[in-house]
């Protein structure tokens, strides 16, 4: 079998760095990025916790999120903190999924960008170049790189997405927000406690040279941090609590496609059913019968459909259409009596299921036949093919697992598996489950 | 009976006749084709064959109307039905009025001429669908009102023997590996199958009783 998605792993495995984010970016659709399958790197903006650039290393090389999440953060450590401009430059070079170019690479064709920024830097720069001249003491020192952090925060807000932007935006809010909103009566007593703390530890901190205890500076230090809770605390909050409804809305997301692909899975192998067996309109009744059923239990009473409402002929019934449908091999089902389904029954059902596509899968026999018989104390059903067999003494790794899940599902419920097989004599798989009391019984036919 | 039998097809399809006739090739001499109970009915008055392979459904009624016709006269006549439905009521009624073979129309060619070569012998054909129905009919059902209170037990119970041997014909066996499966030989199970046979045509279950009053047969 051709293995496409290593076709274009292989096929696309310099693509990244030939011309990926630098220069020219890839632009091919992006749903074209298969998970752990290659394609062109990209943050992935859905599943991120800063800028998605451990998110789009993980689907991009297929490992876990959190397993780059943690190297990440320890080669950041181990390098002391050189990790994390490295970071931010991949966060700027790196495209998010379904852009066409990186925050970099916008920012360097953003003409009126550049041009704000530079008149941000001056008006900065000259606002320092004035501090400087009042302030002897002014710490000109660390202050002038700022000029340039100034510049290329504008540029990189100019050209970040919304979506990014609005993180930004709730990174920077003490800084810039907290003057903008119109604080109510409660925040100002807050924040000029939390002033009032801040400036007294500092000062506190400041005047504790060398004459006072040695207590001194750690109450200074309690007086700050408190001060910092205060001022920050409720936005820590809100950062927090934007996480948890950000997980919640994705975890929606997620539920939602599940269902769309289930109704639309089980709903689309019937209609195919439905035009294979268009000829006998008996069929397709019973067919859109049970797809009604099942989409109805599920849908409204989220009940799971394999235990639904079923009698053990229609889980047998089921069984056949599926493997038929599936693995194109004729199953010939005969079904003696018939009983309600409980959960025993169910294990048994779900165990012939395993015997019979097991059959259809391996032993090239060209029909595959079902027997089920309800007795009054017991359940016995047989799956039987004429097909290769196999030696039981010398029994492949393969083949030991359906021995196992098959033999496990019965024997947890009080029930019995035989297998039974020869080279080239076929496989017969004997399934014997005791009938609890309460299932009711329609045993000698329809009546 | 010397060499192949003689055989009569009785089906409403010409293309189901031909195709049959052209398959079975020189397995059978196929000596008669008729496509409704009328036309079949004197054809096989005329001709007397081996085995007849009838229909179930045919247009001027059932084909058990033509088994219980021809059977008075020339009971030397044996009957095969064949049928695309797998409805108990269709089977058991043409089985009643006395066919002595039930297979379904998916059957392969050398299964069908094997069938036509054992029912000619006089032996008994269920398919693993008619092993199946059997089953279920004389399935025991104590406490249930379905059975009559002066049913024959030598006619209204399947012995623990005639169940195995249903059983694995209900599975797919052949003739021939039920009789290793179950250490006998192929002429006991061959036995055991027309006893089964018997029951079925004679027996006054309800279950039996009902499919064949479903279809105007008593």
């Amino acid at each position: 079998m051709e293995d496409p998605a290593r076709w274009e792993r292989d096929h696309d495995s310099f693509g990244p760095w030939h011309r990926g984010p630098f220069g020219h970016p890839h632009r091919g659709p992006f749903w074209l990025r298969h998970r752990g399958s290659g394609g062109p790197l990209r943050r992935d903006t859905a599943d991120r916790l800063a800028g998605g650039v451990a998110a789009g290393v993980a689907a991009w090389r297929g490992f876990s999120v959190n397993t780059v999440r943690i190297v990440f953060v320890l080669a950041a450590v181990v390098t002391g903190g050189f990790g994390v401009p490295l970071y931010v430059a991949a966060w700027l070079l790196i495209p998010a999924a379904g852009e066409d170019g990186s925050i970099a690479s916008r920012a360097r064709s953003d003409s009126a960008g550049i041009g704000l920024a530079a008149a941000l830097a001056t008006l900065f720069a000259f606002v320092l170049f004035v501090a400087g001249v009042f302030n002897e003491g002014w710490p000109s020192g660390w202050a002038w790189p700022q000029v340039f952090t100034v510049a290329g925060l504008t540029l990189i807000w100019r050209n970040a997405s919304a979506e990014e932007q609005a993180t930004l935006r709730r990174l920077a809010e003490p800084v810039s927000g907290a003057g903008v909103v119109r604080p109510g009566r409660r925040s100002a007593i807050r924040l000029t406690i939390a002033g009032v703390l801040v400036f007294g530890g500092a000062g506190w901190l400041a005047s504790a040279h060398q004459s006072l205890a040695l207590l001194r500076p750690l109450g200074g230090v309690l007086l700050v941090i408190a001060g910092l809770v205060l001022l920050l605390g409720p936005w820590w909050l809100r950062i927090a609590r934007d996480l948890v409804l950000e997980r919640q809305a994705r975890v929606r997301a997620e539920e939602r496609a599940d269902i769309a692909a289930r109704v639309h899975d089980s709903v689309l192998q019937t209609l195919a059913l439905i035009q294979r067996r268009a000829d006998d309109p008996q069929k397709v009744i019973q067919l859109a019968r049970l797809q009604e059923r099942e989409l109805r239990s599920w849908l409204f009473e989220g009940r799971d459909p394999a235990d639904v409402d079923m009698t053990l002929a229609a889980g047998v019934r089921q069984i056949q259409q599926d493997v038929e449908s599936r693995y194109g091999v004729p199953v010939e089902a005969v079904t003696v009596g018939d009983c309600e389904l409980d959960e025993s029954l169910n294990a048994l059902l779900a165990a012939a299921r395993e015997a019979t596509v097991n059959a259809a899968k391996w032993s090239g026999a060209s029909t595959i036949s079902l027997f089920a018989e309800v007795e009054p104390d017991s359940v016995s059903l047989v799956v039987r093919d004429r097909g290769k067999g196999f030696d039981p003494s010398a029994v492949p790794e393969d083949r030991k697992g359906l021995a196992e899940s098959v033999h496990g599902r019965m024997t947890r419920r009080g029930g019995t598996a035989v297998v039974t097989s020869a080279v080239g004599e076929g496989t017969k798989v004997s399934l014997k489950m005791p009938r609890s009391a309460v299932s009711g019984s329609r045993a000698g036919g329809p009546s | 009976m010397s060499g192949v039998p003689r055989v009569v097809l009785v089906d409403d399809h010409g293309l189901f006749r031909s195709g049959v006739r052209a398959e079975l090739g020189r397995q059978v001499e196929v000596v008669g084709e008729a496509d409704d109970v009328q036309p079949a009915i004197d054809l096989i008055a005329s001709v007397v064959p081996d085995v007849v392979l009838l229909d179930v459904h045919l247009p001027g009624g059932g084909g058990q109307a033509v088994v219980q016709a021809i059977r008075a006269a020339h009971p030397s006549v044996r009957f095969l039905a064949l049928s695309a439905s797998d409805a108990p009521e269709d089977v058991i009624a043409v089985i009643r009025a006395g066919a002595r073979g039930y297979v379904t129309k998916t059957i392969s060619t050398p299964e069908l001429a094997d069938a036509i070569r054992r029912i000619a012998a006089g032996d008994a054909v269920f398919s693993h669908r008619l092993a199946g129905f059997v089953l279920d009919a004389f399935a025991s059902s104590e406490g249930s009102a379905d059975v009559k209170p002066s049913f024959d037990p030598e006619l209204d119970q399947l012995t623990s023997r005639e169940r195995e041997v249903l059983r694995l014909i209900a599975q797919g066996y052949t003739y021939k590996e039920i009789a290793r499966e179950l250490y006998i030989s192929v002429k006991t199970v061959e036995s055991h199958v027309s006893s089964v046979l018997r029951k079925l045509q004679l027996s006054s279950r309800h279950q039996l009783t009902r499919w064949a009053a479903e279809r105007r047969l008593t």
